[in-house]
């Protein structure tokens, strides 16, 4: 039940929005999320977007697990 | 999926699994998986199997269907037998047995129990439905709270009379000091939990790190996150360091989410809470303010509770403590089986038994 995904909000109306994933849309709670907007990803859980995701942190890891990846192990 | 797929390159993870064998350089250590989506995470990707023995995952009390006392689901299967009371629930929490029925067994007798997805869909229930109470089971840990509150707040903004919640709800950094401070657990390193985090922040374990010595890694979900943050805490336990690392950056913030946070403060005040198998820990749980008392089921509703009745031979509470593994139990995989569950640890995916009966003891 604690499952979270990332998931990019198309639309927001105050505190609620949509969100969608996998071309699957969601409606989901924005209040605890004042910065995202249209576009962001978010991390959802349990109907509420909880996070807004740092997509900058996102490439740093890729890039470190690419870097990894190309090694000869 | 983005953000997801990604994580998952097994040519990087063969080359974490050679760099935590290098970072651990022999020494034997015990790292604490908290949360119970991390337990599932490490099973379904056979990540046990990539470690060096020596470095050895142990599951911690993170699932909250597990940790959630028999009394409880009693408490709601009270509830729900109440004249006119629709009762909103995860649907985790429908096959979990309480000490004579289930909210499932409930249900086939004609109960009104609504399995749902979100506390949005209960408040949803209550407005479409202004004649029957709805009472949402709020379980779970940071994560969840946040969301409970909002709806709260919501149902509070737009004077619904007849919505309500079962608050069972639980904190994480008090139950990861009880355990660090047991001398019967030995742990050497938390693996601390995600999404719990995201809320929270990481400076919430430092305590842990410091009055304990012990480190903590607040991992992401997706196999490569797991390893980074398995090779991350070799390292520190290796080094003889306790610090707080975040491994998990695209989704934790050192101070966590501040708004979150309001909103839980405004809604709940912390109180003890009783984990299934460990007790009562002293500020582990959140109850409802008074001045939100009339969204309190436990005070709104008058229900008479009988004595809880844990399963004989289930031993759940010790694999919810690290101290014990399923295979330990005599009843796993015979008696007790994800169709056949004894204890909530079967029930819930998220649970240490379903993980082994799914996918193995070692997840290989
Ligand atoms: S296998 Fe079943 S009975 Fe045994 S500890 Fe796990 S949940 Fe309890």
């Amino acid at each position: 039940m604690c499952l979270a995904v990332p998931m990019r909000l198309v639309r927001r109306d105050g505190d609620f929005g949509l969100a969608e994933v996998g071309g699957i849309e969601r409606k989901i709670g924005l209040q605890l999320v004042d910065e995202a907007t249209v576009g962001d990803f978010v991390i959802v859980h349990a109907g509420f977007a909880i996070q807004k995701l740092d997509e900058e942190a996102a490439q740093e890891s890729l890039a470190l697990f690419e870097e990894m990846a190309r090694l000869d192990v | 999926m983005k953000y997801m797929d990604e994580f998952r390159d097994p040519r990087a993870a063969q080359h974490l699994a050679e760099s935590i064998r290098a970072q651990a350089n022999g020494r034997t250590m015990r790292l604490m998986e908290v949360c119970g989506t991390h337990t599932m995470a490490v099973a379904r990707y056979g990540l046990k199997g990539l470690l060096p023995p020596e470095v050895r995952l142990v599951s911690g009390p993170g699932c909250p269907v597990c940790v959630t006392p028999n009394g409880y689901i009693d408490h709601a299967v009270a509830l729900c037998r109440l004249e006119g009371v629709t009762v909103a629930t995860f649907g985790d929490m429908m096959r979990v047995p309480g000490s004579r029925t289930s909210l499932e067994q409930e249900r086939a007798e004609g109960r009104d129990v609504r399995v749902v997805y979100s506390p949005l869909d209960g408040l949803r229930l209550a407005s479409e439905h202004p004649e029957r109470k709805v009472v949402f089971l709020g379980i779970g840990f940071e994560t969840t709270i946040p969301g409970v509150a909002a709806s709260i707040l919501e149902a509070d903004r737009s004077g619904l009379p007849n919505f309500f919640v079962l608050s069972a709800h639980k904190v994480m950094p008090p139950a990861m000091g009880a355990l660090a401070g047991d001398p019967e657990i030995e742990v050497d390193g938390f693996l601390c939990p995600g999404h719990v985090s995201v809320i929270i922040g990481a400076e919430a374990y430092r305590f842990i790190a410091e009055d304990y010595g012990i480190p903590c890694v607040v991992a992401g979900f997706e196999p490569l996150d797991v390893l980074r943050a398995v090779e991350l805490l070799a390292a520190q336990v290796a080094q003889d360091r306790a610090e707080v690392e975040i491994q998990y950056r695209r989704a934790v913030r050192p101070e966590g989410n501040r708004k979150a946070r309001a909103l839980v403060e405004q809604v709940f005040e912390p109180s003890d809470a009783n984990w299934r198998g460990i007790g009562i820990i002293e500020g582990s749980g959140l109850k409802i303010r008074e001045r939100f008392r009339r969204f309190d089921a436990a005070v709104m509703l008058d229900v008479t509770v009988e004595p809880a009745v844990e399963p004989k031979g289930c031993i759940c509470g010790a694999v919810l403590k690290g101290t014990r593994t399923p295979g330990d139990c005599g009843l796993f995989g015979k008696r007790c089986t994800p169709e056949h569950p004894i204890g909530a640890c079967m029930v819930s995916s998220e649970g240490t038994c379903a993980a082994w009966f799914r996918y193995g003891a070692d997840g290989e």
